[in-house]
């Protein structure tokens, strides 16, 4: 077995680096972190605010160890230098791709691509970046529903900030069934919870029907689970939930 | 620390052996530890150990904050002990002053000698202690808190930081001493073990022991600490424990 990524070799033995889920898949151990800040992967589509503004590029905070610097050529604007400011400005919300990262820690981010660009309005939900895969849901479906009964905008952030958009009452609702995502995120049955709490908070017109906005319904379209990640639920929960295979005595193993 | 109020030296070991609070030399005061206390930290814990009760948060790795302490690669480390002004009998006047400061720099030496710094170049791990309320031991019981507050900030490491202190009463050497037993006993020694390696990273000594009694009141020490380190673990698991979750209705 080979000590993978949250785990370290010493004296023949692999001992945990984080707090977290035990993978043993052969030939690699790893832990697989329960909490933490955001780390970057190339590709990841994340959402960050201005934290600094600079002549030919804007920082970003996206959640992650170190601000992303955005280019302006990684704008899609045509920005003359120092004139960053008139794009963008301190605390102002985009999405962002990360496009490489260096031994320094550096992050690269841009913002050409689809999907990519200011965000305007609305409101960002923070929640741990752990709980993404839970929140998108297997091929989407996770949040495909939530848009669906809401009739809110959603784009989610690998970096688990969410951004949500659409009459105060669909934010407020979306915001709560986010918050349930982030404190159950290993429990199951949550995709029903999330179901029925939205079901039963439907607002209903003179009508009295149900008034999912479909011209809103499908913004969420480029942010799929970017990484072949599979949620965590069955996949990872099966044999490695404190099976302490190889596992000597971990700093510390979650449940 | 500050006078107590007690004019004579109290009766510190009873013929039994028992000390003033009624345990034994081996004894631990009763150890309550909760991960996950506060909302915006990256990680926290609060700890509440014997009459002490002690805030640990951690946010990070994140900027450098001053930028002339960034090291190109590694993670700093920074820690602030404060004790709070009613944490004490007599009102501590608020703010760093040259103890806390000494206790900050070993708090945060000994995490660097746990942490995997090297995973986050140019940033900082910071580190707040908060001291609600102070019986002796709040360094040990800080470090405890901490290190919690880091596993729960997904901190990589070599192992969480178990800390005691071991001290000298009526002669006797014991185990975690409270506050009458401190300010009347003849010894104070506070250590931070790592469980995986065995190492000690913080050792501080005051008083007098002799040979035979340091290395007596190292091994209680290490035995101590080893306890402390299942109750750290525990109060983890508790934090990230689900209900029965098999994954089989999802």
């Amino acid at each position: 077995m080979k000590p993978g990524p949250g785990t370290y070799r010493t004296g023949g033995k692999i001992y945990a680096s984080v707090l977290g889920l035990l993978s043993a898949r052969p030939p690699v151990v790893q832990v697989i972190p329960l909490s933490g800040r955001y780390i970057p992967k190339p590709h990841d589509i994340v959402i960050g605010t201005v934290t600094d503004v600079q002549g030919k590029f804007w920082l970003l905070d996206i959640g992650a160890p170190r601000w992303a610097p955005l280019h302006m050529t990684g704008s899609p604007w045509k920005v003359e230098i120092g004139e960053t400011d008139r794009y963008l400005r301190v605390g102002d919300a985009v999405t962002v791709e990360v496009e490489n990262l260096d031994p320094t820690g550096r992050i690269g981010v841009t913002m050409l691509g689809e999907g990519l660009g200011k965000l305007e309005g609305g409101t960002i939900v923070h929640v741990s970046p752990a709980r993404i895969p839970r929140v998108v849901g297997r091929g989407g479906s996770m949040v495909g529903l939530i848009t669906r009964l809401s009739g809110a905008q959603v784009v989610v952030g690998q970096n688990g900030r969410i951004w949500v958009n659409g009459a105060p009452e669909a934010i407020r609702r979306v915001t709560f069934v986010l918050r349930l995502i982030d404190e159950n995120g290993q429990r199951s049955g949550l995709t029903e919870r999330v179901e029925s709490y939205l079901l039963s908070t439907m607002p209903t017109t003179d009508a009295g029907r149900a008034m999912p906005r479909p011209d809103q319904a499908h913004r969420e379209a480029p942010i799929e689970p970017v990484t072949p990640s599979a949620p965590e639920e069955e996949t990872e929960s099966e044999a490695e939930i404190d099976s302490d295979a190889d596992l000597d005595e971990g700093e510390s193993r979650g449940h | 620390m500050g006078n107590i109020g007690a004019k004579e030296i109290p009766v510190l070991l009873s013929p039994e052996g028992l000390r003033i609070d009624g345990r034994r030399l081996d004894e631990l005061r009763p150890l309550k530890i909760q991960a996950g206390a506060l909302h915006r930290a990256d990680g926290s814990a609060f700890v509440e150990w014997g009459a002490n009760k002690v805030l640990a948060a951690v946010y990070g790795p994140r900027e450098v904050h001053p930028r002339h302490l960034q090291q190109n690669h590694k993670a700093v480390i920074q820690c602030r002990y404060n004790m709070a002004a009613f944490s004490v009998d007599e009102r501590k006047r608020p703010g760093l002053d040259r103890r806390s400061q000494e206790i900050s720099k070993v708090i945060a030496e000994a995490f660097e000698s746990v942490v995997f710094a090297e995973e986050f170049p140019r940033t900082s791990i910071d580190v707040y202690i908060e001291v609600l309320q102070a019986n002796a031991g709040t360094r040990c019981a800080g470090l405890v808190a901490a290190s919690v507050a880091l596993a729960d900030a997904g901190i990589p490491m070599v192992d969480l930081l178990p800390a005691v202190a071991v001290g000298k009463v009526g002669g006797a050497i014991a185990l975690d001493l409270k506050k009458e037993e401190d300010n009347f006993g003849e010894a104070d020694l506070p250590m931070a073990l790592v469980p995986q390696s065995g190492r000690l990273v913080l050792l501080q000594m005051e008083g007098h022991l002799t040979e035979p009694e340091l290395a007596q009141a190292l091994d209680l020490g290490v035995k101590g600490c080893r306890e402390i380190y299942e109750r750290m673990k525990q109060a983890l698991r508790d934090r990230y424990a689900v209900g029965p979750m098999t994954g089989a209705s999802a």
